[in-house]
């Protein structure tokens, strides 16, 4: 929270830097690849996270991979910084233009390449929508895993920079698990390639640093995904609990039992009753908490699972439990689930979404923290959990308008983030840092540290004009903040959460 | 900008410390080690040796979370036992090699056994880890929940770094519980039919575990719920393995003691040179010699043979893939395939980010790092 803008530039020497960044650019583009008027750029002065604001000095949209080196080059040769883009639907303000930078939208680079049914590999241009891979996989059986609630419009290339998640994680993995292969530019427009499609490649693991580095390393043009086949049955169950308590409780024992579910999913009380008045699917409005667990396979193997999933909830003290009889209600069942962002914003102006992870065990511990919260801020909060794998959603809500209360929401959203750190977790678990959690890096990471984090980015990137200020906050940032974490023992999260310095 | 920390409290990783530190001054390189299993994997061995089993202990195992957490000197004996306790594994098989096989190793080498093609690598268990970087400074990544995207991602990159980015010290994994049912079916089939079925079985809601070809049979483990098995092995045919033999064929297959790796050790006494070819699974086949295992639905080729190098690394690389020299042959020409340039200058940055005086395992992963 407390996202920092950067600083204003003088508006003459800006204009001047403008005039001279698309003279270059206009060079090497298209005239319609280049945008630069301000009317023509300020659809593109934030991303989902559209609390804060900064038009770029101009968006270049290159249509072909040698235009995209042309602009890296050239914004290098001038010491540019350059932004990437996809789709525009990050959370964390990652793809939030530079005021004095170059955007660099590669929408157009949305062309499937090659489906590979025998291989099991998709390769697409970064571009491509998430969903987009499934579609065109369906025909063999097969499909792309990671589903973000973003997956009709987000790109393959802004889930490889975000190491994007979804419902499904705990069983099928992150984007880190799904992707093989990455090509693209190095800062200075060198061509680069990241992984392969064999097993593994000679020398360090680049592609699991690249993916999830928010667009700071290198700029992706073509990704080559994993596919799964799809599992032929899918059933879920709706559980309802009288305390949230029992319903953190009946997660564990669900993982306890040996399960690994599909998907579970956890919602409180009033996001149940906003996304029931959004998409009109019958959850039960008296419960404190439902949850949502899925099995998928083979018709035998989701029965058995299905059986044992109940005996389970049932013994964790499930005040009502509905099994999906056909694939048309598990779509109900899911529905008020995924819209649950939708839903949230019927009931307010504006929300701030949170994305921390915590330790499984902790979950109603949270969630009674942030109750807590509610009355210290004033302020409402529902709460979705993808509480399979311990991330938190809750939805700050407030009104923009009011400066009181965006001021209190940043505060209730800093507080949610340093419990979730003490309580062993980390402040994102699939949205990111941007420039959102800039200063929740300074609680979670040491200076040391951080400062590793900055060699990294100088080690790809030297002139250090990939999305500069993101990510990895300055050592300034963390002085003033006034934020220091206690010093390190050997685990450094196992020791803040048992309450050690 | 970082100024000298205070030394750890902890005896074991304050010896390392100091060792690091003294290293540093005197500039000496450190050959950092666990239980030696792995001694003939990777570059030359350089460097005063730095043991690092003292530094052993499971730190932190909660069934529930999914989690466990181990020192680097751990055991990795000791690790599987206490997790085999609650029905939990390392799904990806790490190969022991022999009975010192340590945690830190296994992360370090990040080398999977059989199931590597179903369950994934070790990096994808990896969810955080400390390491002693060359400064001597205790740095913390990652952490001990399913899901962190906060800053990059350091952990999955030491993975299989053969320690030249620093001293692991401690790793966090995602563990899973072990399948319930499992079943191993033998299938007389010659190399091309074996590749092709395995593909089409890969893309079908199959509980296929792993695989293995060589010399006209193919061996397929199944496993998953029970009912699962049962009907994939019904519907697959092929000839059931008895299950203590099949157990004992894929325990020998991870550790490398089987008899496709035993008639190649006495190859490699004779002369001779063991490649491993990491490829699209779908590359053909390679037709360079019939001493060849498959492993990973076509994916990790063993090769036994005595050809020019670089007849084996130009196969690996047109297929896509690239080709370690695992046991014998010629190691000084460099036992890793080459680095492309734009990557081999991101490898030398980050070992100057890392280890500044270059103490760690000098030559291990890159010729001249």
């Amino acid at each position: 929270m407390n996202a920092p803008l950067p600083a204003t530039p003088d508006p003459a020497a800006r204009s001047a830097r403008q005039r001279e960044v698309v003279t270059a650019l206009a060079a090497r583009l298209p005239a319609h690849a280049l945008l630069w008027q301000s009317e023509d750029t300020t659809p593109y002065e934030c991303d989902g996270l559209t609390a804060y604001r900064q038009r770029p000095l101009a968006v270049a949209l290159p249509e072909t991979e040698e235009q995209v080196a042309a602009v890296l080059r050239t914004c290098h040769a001038m010491g540019v910084p350059v932004v990437a883009r996809g789709a525009g639907t990050g959370l964390s303000g990652g793809a939030m233009p530079h005021p004095m930078g170059v955007t660099l939208s590669l929408a157009r680079f949305n062309r499937i390449l090659a489906v590979d049914p025998l291989a099991r590999t998709a390769t697409v241009q970064c571009g491509v929508r998430n969903l987009a891979i499934s579609e065109a996989a369906a025909p063999y059986g097969l499909y792309y895993a990671p589903d973000p609630s973003s997956q009709i419009a987000c790109t393959i290339g802004g889930n490889v920079a975000e190491n994007a998640g979804g419902v499904h994680c705990l069983k099928y993995g992150l984007t880190v698990h799904n992707v093989l292969r990455v090509r693209g530019f190095t800062a200075d427009g060198e061509p680069v390639v990241f992984g392969s499609r064999a097993p593994d490649v000679p020398g360090l693991d680049l592609l699991a640093a690249v993916i999830g580095s928010e667009g700071m390393l290198a700029v992706a043009i073509e990704v080559t995904v994993r596919l799964v086949p799809r599992p032929p049955t899918a059933r879920c169950i709706m559980a309802s609990f009288d305390d949230v308590r029992k319903a953190g409780d009946a997660v564990a024992a669900v993982i306890a039992a040996g399960i690994i579910p599909a998907g579970l999913e956890m919602m409180d009380k009033p996001m149940t009753a906003a996304a029931e008045d959004f998409v009109h699917a019958g959850y039960d409005l008296g419960a404190e908490a439902i949850l949502l667990c899925e099995s998928d396979g083979t018709p035998e193997e989701v029965a058995e699972e299905i059986g044992r999933m109940l005996d389970v909830l049932a013994g964790a003290g499930a005040t009502r439990l509905e099994v999906s009889g056909d694939e048309a209600q598990r779509l109900v069942f899911w529905s008020g689930r995924k819209n649950a962002f939708p839903a949230s914003g019927r009931l307010s102006p504006d929300y701030m979404c949170m994305d921390s992870t915590i330790p499984r065990k902790r979950l109603a511990d949270i969630l009674i923290a942030i109750q807590a919260m509610e009355r210290k801020y004033d302020l409402r909060c529902v709460n979705v959990f993808h509480a399979g794998d311990g991330n938190l959603h809750p939805l700050i809500l407030y009104d923009a308008n009011d400066p009181d209360q965006l001021d209190r929401c940043e505060r209730f959203g800093a507080e949610i983030l340093e419990t979730s750190v003490r309580l062993g977790g980390t402040v994102t678990g699939e949205h990111g840092v941007g420039i959102e959690k800039l200063a929740s890096m300074c609680v979670q990471f040491s200076p040391a540290e951080l400062q590793t984090m900055r060699a990294i980015k100088d080690a790809f990137d030297p002139a250090g004009l990939l999305n500069p200020g993101k990510v990895v906050p300055t050592p300034q940032r963390c002085a003033e903040g006034g934020l220091r974490p206690g010093r390190r023992s050997l685990l450094p999260l196992h020791a803040l959460e048992s309450g050690r310095p | 900008m970082t100024t000298e920390p205070a030394p750890p409290d902890d005896p074991a990783l304050g010896a390392i410390v100091d060792r690091i530190r003294a290293a540093r001054a005197a500039g000496t390189k450190l050959r950092l080690r666990g239980g030696g299993s792995k001694d003939f994997y990777g570059g030359p061995l350089a460097g005063e040796v730095l043991d690092l089993r003292p530094l052993a202990g499971i730190s932190r195992h909660e069934p529930t979370e999914l989690v466990v957490s181990a020192r680097a000197g751990t055991p990795l004996a000791e690790l599987e036992e206490a997790l085999a306790a609650h029905g939990q594994w390392l799904p990806f098989e790490p190969p022991r090699f022999g009975p010192g096989a340590t945690v830190g190793g296994m992360v370090a080498a990040g080398l999977a056994g059989p199931a590597r093609a179903s369950q994934g690598s070790v990096r994808d268990y990896v969810l955080g880890a400390t390491l002693l970087d060359g400064r001597g400074e205790l740095l913390g990544f990652g952490g001990q929940v399913m899901k962190n995207v906060a800053g990059y991602d350091v952990s999955r990159l030491l993975t299989g770094s053969m320690g030249i980015l620093g001293v692991i010290c401690e790793v966090s994994f995602k563990i899973m519980p072990r399948p319930p049912g499992s079943a191993t079916l033998r299938f007389d089939m010659d190399e091309a039919t074996a590749l092709r079925r395995l593909a089409e079985w890969s893309g079908q809601p199959l509980p296929l575990s792993a695989s293995a070809w060589w010399d006209g049979t193919l061996v397929l483990r199944l496993a998953g719920a029970h009912a699962a098995v049962d009907a994939a092995a019904q519907r697959l045919g092929g000839e059931a393995v008895e299950p203590a033999l099949a157990a004992s064929f894929w325990e020998g297959l991870r550790d490398q003691r089987d008899e496709f790796f035993a008639a190649a050790g006495r190859a490699v006494a004779g002369g001779a040179a063991l490649w491993r070819l990491a490829l699209p699974s779908t590359a053909p086949p390679l037709r360079l010699t019939d001493q060849q295992l498959i492993e990973w639905g076509g994916a990790q080729r063993w090769l036994c043979c005595a050809l020019p190098a670089a007849t084996v690394r130009d196969a690996a690389a047109s297929l896509g893939g690239h080709a370690t020299l695992w046991r014998g042959g010629d190691r000084a020409a460099g036992v890793f395939a080459p680095l492309a340039p734009a990557l081999a200058r991101i490898h030398r940055e980050l070992k100057r980010a890392f280890d500044p005086d270059g103490v760690f395992n000098p030559g291990r992963l890159i010729a001249d790092l």
